[in-house]
């Protein structure tokens, strides 16, 4: 459109259609003559004339309310659940503003999820951004509520869960909504969905909103917010389609330049500050396009979160549920929030040994392939016992169970000991 | 004259046209909030501006006005020991000024207006000063004196110097004349611009080592003073980790970290450790040698591009003083990406990956200002840079991995097997390589003992030796080897688990002396040696795994601390004594 006077950037911009539809946008370029908007729920309908531009004069923003809980809103914020309008003075711009470093909290305490694999070896650290890399068609959602539901965060009172959910199927969507109903943790919740179905250009507005409904929860009402946001790849490809209808120059299979930091922009709003008793976990759920990890979204991501969670197809088809891949797997935190004053003291001892002969077992699956199972050496065959005693006991584990991380770690020293005490160097 | 007014708004650049004249890389306020910016392009009448701060709520027309000056860092005591972003504003007063979350166009002033230091002259009335002379020395920390450099590049005569006494940064400390007869009053900041490397008077061949207490650098892939290095590896690989490690306890005596587009958590860390731990070698905080630039990936795109040239600046300031100086730049990539977004809003043409076609240019002048000095006034100094290098998709062809390389002599490849079997630090030795190594020959035979590097060599061999043996083992399995290529095996096992794995949260294992290093290196060749002999005589493997130094070798890195080295000795005298009697025994036999 020709420049208007006192236009700011990137303020809010409402389209008013011909039939009196409101749309929203925000400015994303401008010079002498020409401003751009970038429309959020697509321009099916905008004709060039016809349609009244309204400049709010300030950025996108949201209401905020402690009343949020328990409601549910559209991809930019509004509400969905014909429960009304959110009635508040206080507004916020979502872009945010970034977490002075000296202000920052270095996240210690622990959060126990019941699920040894994550427990054990991936251990969840309060104010962590944690990510699980999937692929299309593990389920992965079964993990997410696993940890939602047997968290012992859960069972925290000032808790909250914000979901962001970015071109999710309905299917999806009703999952988490019925299971969150059935622990009757529904009135916890603030959910905002961007279904598959709706424009796929609000997905870039929906992790924003998210987070700053889950900041306001944190750090002004001290809430320990848990934010989900899933999927990632879709948040990705949207902004890679507004980037290509920009004329940008691509960088990464078509990505924009500056998708590093715009993700950035989302995960580093996770964490803790000095002085404020809430906390921001982040669980984004991303699913790798065709299971590689090294596709620019789960490779920037894991540039930028403080580990990550990957699920392996082979285990999954092996009936391995949750199929945690551990090799591939990370939690950057961990080193400092366990241990003695923290979980116990042989818990890196223990994690350090897995890992380590793990891997082993895995160059020995490897070399059973080729010389098939009877010529291995006697210690070679006790490193198979090892891999598939620890797949089936340790990472496989039903979604109505939960261990403690006492179980946990005395199974993995269990399992251990089907190798001879000096292939433990790390014990 | 007219001034320059916002014509264009494109996210972090800015296009602002006017009559009044700019200079390239000059400083500017833009617009009504002030928020900073430098001047990247000129064209006629129009200039291209970098904006350091969100430009969200910017209107078109507002004013640009020019500092006329470049983007310049102010130099002086209370440098040690801040947490600057990009753009050498202190967090910590930012914090004061917006409360946790940082609120943009804050103003604060670079260093400590108020602060009293103690100056101590060391020139006289008369004297005749230089570029860099030193004019005075002021306590900064416990473990740094902070030497008050002459900043004018036209020598002069001192006219008045302030005697020995308390004063704040702004006072007037000197008059010195110079030889135009204009007088010029010096005070203990200089202002330096933070694109120009700072002049020195020679460069001096690398040829000390930096001591880094990890045994796989040290021994193995080891850097000089003055040199510089590159830690390429994919995530989780322990980039970050390792910088670190070489921040707390590599012997330099000032450490200047670089934050660059990481997490926000990570810096948390780094402000939160160091504080606590002290310097092995002066036994103060390691805090008072230490300087953060944070420039986390949420924060401006703009500043962070400008971090680099921040943390570089301040190092050579405290090299021209004749300080041993090493860079910690956790990660170069995100400085490289910065340059592409940059580059993709002035819409220039890209070159590789989007990049823009002076990236390598871009490298090596920063590479290039590494390096050993003898300075103006007399000192010598050096500037190491360690730069993370975080390649897409863990694929080290990548551009800036390729270019990087091209201009460093160190590289320590991150391997992500290495990392996933918990091998840290995950430095793989196929990979790697250090360039120094005949630099630095004089050193390790003057400062270590005179066999060092033999050693080093033979692990290296018997490690090359043994990638080409897992390559035949992974084909027809182990048991076909001969016994003398099971004992190489055997052997690197225990160099892989005993040497080159150290584990940087046990006490004992974090750091490690050369001499500890040292004798863990002999202990493990020699017995490799004697056994070898033995093997050749008929002896089977079997026999030899009996003396036990296979289970044991991995733990002595824990269990004999660094001050009792000498149990080493014993050890290897013991096991020595256990391969001769079995010898003795198949004598007999035979």
């Amino acid at each position: 459109m020709k420049t208007p006077k006192n236009v700011v950037f990137n303020e809010q911009v409402e389209l008013v259609l011909p039939n009196n539809e409101i749309r929203l946008g925000n400015v994303i370029c401008m010079d002498e003559n020409t401003t751009m908007i970038q429309v959020y729920e697509g321009t099916n309908g905008i004709s060039l004339d016809k349609t009244k531009t309204i400049l709010k004069g300030r950025p996108l923003s949201i209401k905020l309310s402690e009343n949020m809980l328990g409601r549910i809103f559209d991809g930019t914020g509004r509400p969905i659940d014909g429960l009304g309008e959110i009635d508040s003075d206080l507004e916020r711009d979502i872009n945010g503003s970034s977490i002075n470093p000296v202000s920052r909290e270095y996240p210690r305490n622990y959060i126990e999820t019941g699920i040894s694999s994550i427990d054990g070896l991936l251990t969840l650290i309060r104010g962590q951004k944690l990510p699980i890399f999937s692929g299309s068609g593990i389920n992965h959602n079964e993990l997410a509520n696993k940890i939602i539901t047997d968290s012992n965060i859960g069972k925290e009172e000032k808790f909250a869960i914000c979901f962001g959910l970015m071109g999710a199927e309905f299917e999806t969507a009703e999952y988490f909504k019925n299971n969150l109903k059935e622990n009757g943790s529904l009135s916890k919740v603030v959910m905002f969905q961007n279904l598959s179905n709706d424009p796929s250009i609000e997905r870039i507005l929906t992790p924003k909103v998210t987070l700053t409904c889950a900041e306001y929860l944190a750090f002004d009402l001290g809430y320990h917010v848990l934010v989900i946001l899933t999927d990632m790849t879709a948040y990705a490809e949207s902004l890679r389609e507004v980037s290509t209808l920009k004329g940008e120059i691509p960088s990464r299979k078509g990505y924009p330049g500056y998708l590093y930091s715009d993700l950035a922009s989302i995960y580093e709003r996770a964490g803790m500050i000095k002085g404020k008793s809430g906390s921001i976990t982040e669980i984004p759920i991303l699913t790798m396009p065709n299971d590689d990890i090294s596709h620019p979204i789960p490779d920037l991501t894991g540039y930028i979160t403080e580990g990550q969670i990957v699920l392996s197809r082979d285990l999954y088809q092996k009936g391995i549920i949750p199929p945690v891949d551990i090799l591939n797997s990370l939690s950057r935190l961990m080193k400092d929030g366990i241990g003695e004053n923290y979980t116990r003291k042989d818990h890196k001892k223990i994690s350090d040994q897995i890992f380590a002969s793990y891997s082993r077992a895995q160059d020995v699956r490897a070399l059973a392939k080729v010389l098939g199972e009877s010529d291995l050496s006697d210690l070679d065959r006790k490193y198979l016992k090892f891999a598939d005693e620890f797949e089936e006991r340790f990472i496989k584990q039903s979604q109505d169970e939960r261990r403690s991380l006492n179980q946990t770690l005395d199974l993995a020293l269990e399992i251990l000991n089907i190798l001879p005490k000096e292939e433990l160097t790390k014990l | 004259m007219e001034p320059k007014r916002i014509t264009k708004i494109d996210g972090p650049v800015i296009v602002a046209t006017g009559k009044e004249d700019f200079a390239m890389h000059d400083m500017v306020y833009i617009g009504n909030q002030k928020l900073l910016g430098e001047v990247i392009k000129l064209d006629g009448e129009s200039a291209t501006i970098q904006c350091y701060e969100d430009t969200s709520g910017m209107k078109l027309g507002e004013k640009v006005i020019s500092t006329n000056a470049p983007l310049s860092l102010s130099l002086g005591p209370g440098i040690i020991g801040s947490v600057y972003d990009g753009i050498q504003r202190p967090l910590n007063l930012i914090e004061n000024l917006s409360g946790p979350f940082i609120k943009k166009g804050v103003q604060v002033s670079n260093l400590d207006e108020n602060k009293k230091w103690h100056f101590v002259p060391s020139l006289a009335l008369g004297d005749m000063v230089e570029y860099n002379f030193i004019l005075g020395t002021v306590k900064e920390t416990e473990s740094v004196t902070n030497k008050i450099l002459y900043p004018n590049k036209v020598s002069g005569k001192i006219l008045e110097i302030a005697s020995e006494g308390d004063y704040s940064i702004n006072d007037v400390i000197a008059k010195v004349e110079l030889p135009n007869k204009e007088v010029i009053n010096l005070t203990m900041v200089q202002k330096w611009p933070v694109r120009i490397p700072r002049p020195y008077k020679q460069r001096l061949r690398a040829n000390t080592l930096l001591q880094t207490g990890q045994r796989v650098i040290d021994a193995i892939f080891p850097i000089s003073k003055g040199g510089t290095a590159t830690i390429p590896g994919g995530f989780g690989t322990g980039k970050t980790m390792l910088q670190h490690q070489l921040a707390k306890w590599c012997d330099a005596n000032i450490i200047v970290y670089i934050g660059c587009g990481e997490r926000g958590n990570e810096m948390t860390q780094v402000l939160e450790d160091f504080p606590k731990l002290t310097d092995p070698r002066t036994g103060r905080p390691l805090m008072e040698r230490t300087i953060l630039i944070a420039n986390t990936s949420n924060m401006p795109v703009a500043a962070r591009e400008t971090s680099i040239y921040t943390g570089i600046t301040i190092a050579e300031y405290y090299r021209d003083m004749g300080y041993q100086v090493a860079i910690m730049a956790d990660s170069t990539s995100r400085w490289a990406e910065a340059l592409r977004e940059i580059s993709g809003r002035l819409e220039e043409m890209p070159a590789e990956e989007g990049f823009p076609s002076y990236l390598p240019s871009r490298l090596s002048e920063f590479y290039g200002r590494a390096g050993r000095t003898l300075n103006n006034n007399g000192t010598e100094g050096s500037v190491t840079i360690i730069g993370a290098v975080s390649p897409q998709g863990s694929d080290f062809s990548e551009p800036v991995t390729q270019n990087t390389r091209r201009f460093v002599h160190v590289f320590w490849g991150l391997d992500r097997d290495l990392a996933y079997s918990r091998h840290y630090p995950a430095i793989n030795w196929m990979i790697s390589y250090s360039e120094y190594l005949s630099n630095l020959e004089e050193w390790y035979e003057k400062n270590t003992e005179e066999d060092f590097l033999d050693y080093r060599n033979k692990i290296v061999k018997l490690l090359n030796e043994e990638n080409e043996l897992q390559e035949i083992a992974k084909v027809v399995g182990q048991d076909v080897l001969s016994d003398s290529k099971k004992l190489i095996l055997e052997i690197c096992k225990c160099i892989r688990e005993g040497f080159l794995q150290q584990n940087a949260n046990s006490d004992i294992d974090t750091f490690v002396p050369l001499l500890k290093q040292y004798k863990m290196m002999k202990l493990v060749v020699d017995i490799y040696e004697v056994s070898n002999d033995l093997i050749n005589m008929g002896i089977p493997m079997s026999r030899i795994k009996e003396i036990g130094f296979f289970e044991n070798y991995p733990r002595i890195k824990e269990e004999v601390t660094n001050i009792e080295s000498g149990k080493i000795d014993e050890m290897e005298d013991e096991y020595i004594k256990k391969l001769n009697d079995i010898e003795d025994e198949y004598k007999e036999v035979l």
